[in-house]
């Protein structure tokens, strides 16, 4: 009954958002802070709501309708947990958002913002428990769409125009094969409920099955931007307004994992190994490429839009493992890795917010989102810097921040299908060396990460600032550091207290995978240890934290108090030349050219060097550089395809006559064909 | 209980105490093999005595990171020395990570130190943070397959039970998989500890420095304590590889007489170690940045082959 109150006040405080922010448009500082509070307060509703859920009975509510379609929503644990991840995410942004809009008071209609930005928050958590196809189909469209009008929203920017037609067109496409993929089901079961999908997965024969699961998983790979069909992210999250790419970036790609996740193991029973390595396979090279572009990024939207395909590919090394497991029947091992998947999600969520929201912050204070012009924040921007150091340890991997127990879990659970303890199923060769290429790619991604964060971190915070925007940076308003400080404390939460997290995964994941792991493969000893005891693996980052603060004391006490010695302040040291301007200082193109030398093959890189001279030829005048590299999926498997849709469309143009007369003879014309088809007995 | 604090204390004292001496032997190594004197073995505690003596210098782009670094990346590798098994195979702290937590508490200490490379707003700074953490990508996917491959044939990455598995297996140890992961494991240590090929620790040109590169804005007690912090990840690299591969002689139980002879055994492993890594440095020259893949993937395949080869012998 207390469901049902905390469902309709998360429902109407969005939709009140949502009304409040139209209705008092005319006063841009009412409406945004109407809007957003009122998003925030809806969150709260929504965390407070899956908990219950997770902790007591799965939540259904149904709205009589039609025969033909029943409004109606489902919540099992699954869906709870990605309402609190949608819900944590929304709240910590909210805030930040009131701050963060102040940037468009008196430029952009901050009603239409606020109004968007509810639905859009509301269509999500529509997504994650609808209970049937139909509604499903609609409410992700409508997700869909608010997510495209808050991609354009500042629209008259041509590239953002361009960057939301690509996600348009991109999330179309995968609409198109989700579609597919619920008719196959439909087709058997007779029904659009989901409940019914089940029963269907367990009697489709083989083959609809494997086409059921390949079109949802191209379907919502689009959406969660699987390579290759991630292309959207970089356009889209960058174009969108920071507080809504945070979102879109941290929690709205994941309600397609949701969906894998639902669909694979809920509905078809996960039943077939080669789903599993399908999945480990595109998760492992969508990480890989993803850091990869990541990393010769300068454009620090950009370079997180990337990040965010990395992740991705992150958590579906985890799915993927965890099907490879199922599909052997380890449960236990799938289990463990759908933990690991489901953590590193979480995890994800809260630093990539972060991260958005810094480089918001960093937008705000300075108008550029180039890192080769930024420099020097770390002293303009003090508070924000420490906040965004926090997300960057973290997605860096880097103990005891959550990043690292998340793909800590994620190492562990690919090792553990080697070990033989673990080994119920016989010696898979097979299974041993995809897991082990998995693995050996994930650590290389970690590296890079690390590489692409310092990267960014280094060259956009320290030294000197490299332009006038970054010197005339300021620290950013409260209720933005307020949003951001949120997850900063989570970031460190989330890592270093994983113990009382993990249980709790361990409950979701026992609804799809069937096995509870805790306190028997998995446990807690004392001093807060992930622990798996057939294998004597430990990891305590309580442990780790005090052990690093204890031992920083030796060399605090020799540098601050034995013998202490003001340092004397001089010019950095520049082979005896007076250096210190920020012309000598590293670039970041500079600081990432070996691994663009290193990967030369993927990225193409096209480099012009324009030189003109003084009247002698020894001199030179000036000189430019310019380097780009090459976007290879866009320019070998989309240009081609769209090349090839463009030249068809060009010749399918000769109907098109422009003529009402002609356009009504088309609509006979099917009427009849599709009158003749029905008396032929052709539905049956 | 006293007992757990004096190996611990025992264990950070080794660290700490004996990190500069093995810089030391090997100089002294090299020179011996190069027919030069060389300096003392002991010179590198002299050079350390020496700067924490020192005012530091420091520039005036920095920010509080420059100071915080050394402290956290000095913090965080004898966090990890407390998780490697130096004489005993027993560490009261050995619950706090394992294999993995060792190798992400290094690139924790490797990451600070780059970040401060770039404070100073210095090219050379930012050049050696940026080749720093170039070679530690390369070295991570190998790495990982290494670790893999040994926590196959033991069934753990726990680094005491890993110990303690293969010191019991006495000879058998020497299984195909073992040596191929140990010869893929030292070419990352000459990675990891900055050793000629990769990194030439004695330059003196900025330009083709990579550790060197990265802290020269240190001086003074802070170079003191970055250089100790090199010098205690160098011994704790060599520890991993002995105690990985050869633990034979550590101690199991908490005896007295045990952990005597262990520690003896260990000084002799890590002295061969040594011995080795300044053989190879004789004998070959610095790469040039580039080719260093080409001897990271030799590393990578080694370790692949390790796990293949165990597929095969164990699988069949």
């Amino acid at each position: 009954m207390l469901d049902n109150y905390l469902f309709l006040g998360l429902f109407s405080f969005y939709l009140l958002g949502a009304a409040s922010s139209v209705i008092f448009n005319k006063n841009d500082r009412i409406s945004a802070y109407l809007s957003f509070i009122s998003a925030a307060v809806a969150s709260i509703f929504g965390i407070i709501f899956s908990f219950s859920v997770i902790f007591g009975n799965t939540f259904t509510l149904s709205i009589p309708g039609s025969s033909f379609l029943d409004f109606g929503f489902f919540v099992d644990k699954l869906s709870a947990f990605f309402i609190l991840v949608i819900s944590i995410a929304v709240f910590a942004v909210s805030i930040y958002s009131t701050g963060y809009v102040r940037e468009y008071f008196g430029k952009k209609n901050i009603g239409y913002l606020g109004f968007l930005y509810n639905i859009f928050v509301l269509s999500m958590i529509l997504v994650v428990t609808a209970s049937n196809a139909i509604v499903f189909l609609i409410v992700w469209e409508l997700m869909s769409v608010i997510s495209y009008f808050l991609v354009v929203y500042e629209h008259e920017k041509p590239e953002t125009r361009k960057a939301g037609f690509i996600y348009i067109v991109m999330t179309h496409i995968g609409t198109g094969f989700i579609i597919l993929s619920f008719l196959i089901f439909a087709g058997t079961s007779g029904s659009f409920g989901f409940e019914t999908f089940h029963a269907a997965g367990a009697v489709m024969p083989p083959l609809m099955k494997d086409l059921a699961f390949l079109f949802a998983l191209i379907g919502f790979g689009a959406k969660a931007g699987i390579v290759p069909l991630h292309i959207w992210l970089p356009y889209a999250h960058p174009a969108a307004p920071s507080n809504v790419s945070a979102l879109m970036s941290g929690v709205m790609i994941k309600t397609a994992i949701f969906m894998l996740i639902r669909i694979s193991f809920d509905f078809l029973g996960a039943g077939t190994a080669w789903w599993g390595y399908l999945v480990l396979a595109l998760g492992t090279i969508s990480a890989i490429l993803g850091i990869l572009y990541a990393v010769v990024e300068s454009d620090i939207k950009r370079m997180l839009a990337f990040s965010s395909i990395e992740n991705v590919g992150i958590i579906l090394i985890g799915t993927g493992a965890s099907m490879i497991f199922f599909a052997g029947g380890m449960t236990t091992l799938s289990a463990i890795a759908a933990i690991a998947a489901l953590y590193h999600l979480l995890n994800h969520s809260v630093f990539k917010g972060l991260l958005f929201m810094g480089a918001g912050s960093i937008l705000f204070s300075t108008h550029t989102k180039n890192i080769e012009e930024l420099g020097g924040l770390i002293k303009k921007m003090p508070v924000s810097a420490v906040l965004i150091l926090a997300g960057v340890l973290s997605i860096s991997a880097l103990p005891p921040f959550s990043g690292f127990v998340s793909e800590w879990l994620t190492f562990q659970s690919l090792l553990l299908g080697l070990i033989p303890v673990f080994k119920y199923g016989g010696f898979n060769t097979f299974a041993m060396i995809a897991l082990s290429i998995s693995a050996a790619v994930l650590a290389l991604t970690g590296a890079l990460a690390a590489f692409c964060f310092l990267k960014t971190f280094g060259i956009g915070f320290l030294a000197l600032p490299r332009s006038k925007h970054a010197e005339h940076a300021v620290e950013v308003n409260k209720p933005m550091l307020l949003g951001m400080a949120l997850f900063a404390i989570l970031s460190v939460l989330l890592g270093i207290f994983p113990f009382y997290v993990l249980p709790v995964l361990d409950r979701i994941v026992q609804t799809f995978v069937g096995v509870s792991v805790f306190s028997q493969s998995v446990s807690f000893g004392a001093s807060g240890t992930i622990a798996i005891p057939a294998t004597l693996i430990t990891l305590s980052t309580p442990a780790l934290l005090v052990l690093v603060l204890i031992f920083a004391l030796i060399p605090f006490i020799c540098l601050y108090i034995y013998n202490r010695k003001t340092p004397a302040i001089y010019e950095t040291w520049g082979c005896g030349q007076p250096v210190s301007t920020p012309r000598n200082e590293y670039t970041a193109q500079a600081f990432s050219k070996p691994v663009q030398i290193w990967f030369k093959n993927l990225y193409r890189p096209v480099t012009e060097t324009k030189a003109t001279y003084s009247p002698s030829p020894f001199l030179k005048e000036s000189f430019k550089f310019e380097s780009r590299i090459e976007q290879v999926f866009e320019q070998y498997i989309y240009n081609p395809v769209v090349d090839v849709v463009l030249a068809k469309s060009r010749r399918a143009k000769v109907i098109q006559t422009g003529s009402i007369h002609a356009y009504l003879s088309y609509i006979f014309g099917t009427l009849v064909i599709l009158f003749m088809f029905v008396i032929a007995g052709g539905s049956k | 209980m006293i007992k757990q604090i004096a190996i611990v204390i025992l264990q950070i004292f080794i660290i700490i105490a004996l990190a500069p001496l093995l810089g030391g032997i090997i100089k002294k190594i090299k020179a011996f093999f190069q027919l030069r004197k060389g300096p003392g073995v002991f010179q590198p505690y002299y050079d350390i005595a020496k700067l924490l003596q020192k005012d530091s210098v420091v520039s005036q782009n920095v920010s509080w990171l420059f100071h915080a670094a050394p402290i956290i990346s000095f913090a965080a590798v004898l966090t990890a020395g407390l998780l490697i098994p130096i004489f005993i195979t027993e560490m009261p702290f050995g619950f706090a990570g394992d294999l993995i937590a060792v190798v992400y508490l290094f690139a924790l200490a490797r990451f600070f130190i780059a970040l401060a490379s770039l404070d100073a707003g210095s090219s050379f700074g930012g050049m050696g943070g940026s080749r720093e953490m170039f070679v530690a990508s390369l070295v991570e996917p190998a790495l990982m397959l290494s670790i893999f491959a040994v926590a196959l044939n033991v069934g753990s990455t726990n680094l005491s039970y890993i110990s303690q598995t293969v010191s019991a297996m006495g000879l058998d140890a020497l299984s195909p998989y073992q040596i191929l992961a140990f010869a893929a494991l030292f070419i990352i240590a000459i990675a990891e500890t900055g050793r000629i090929p990769i990194d030439n620790p004695a330059t003196h040109l900025e330009l083709t420095m990579i550790h060197e590169a990265m802290i020269l804005e240190y001086s003074g007690k802070q170079l003191a304590i970055v250089e100790l912090g090199a010098m205690m990840k160098q011994l704790l690299v060599f520890s991993l590889l002995a105690n990985i591969f050869f633990p034979w002689g550590i101690a199991t139980g908490a005896g007295l007489a045990a952990i005597f002879i262990a520690l003896l055994v260990y000084a002799v492993k890590i002295v061969i170690l040594g011995a080795t890594m300044a053989m190879v440095e004789t004998s070959t020259a610095k790469w040039r940045l580039f080719r260093l893949p080409e001897l990271l993937s030799v590393s990578l395949m080694l370790s692949f082959l390790a796990i293949v080869s165990f597929i095969i012998v164990k699988g069949g």
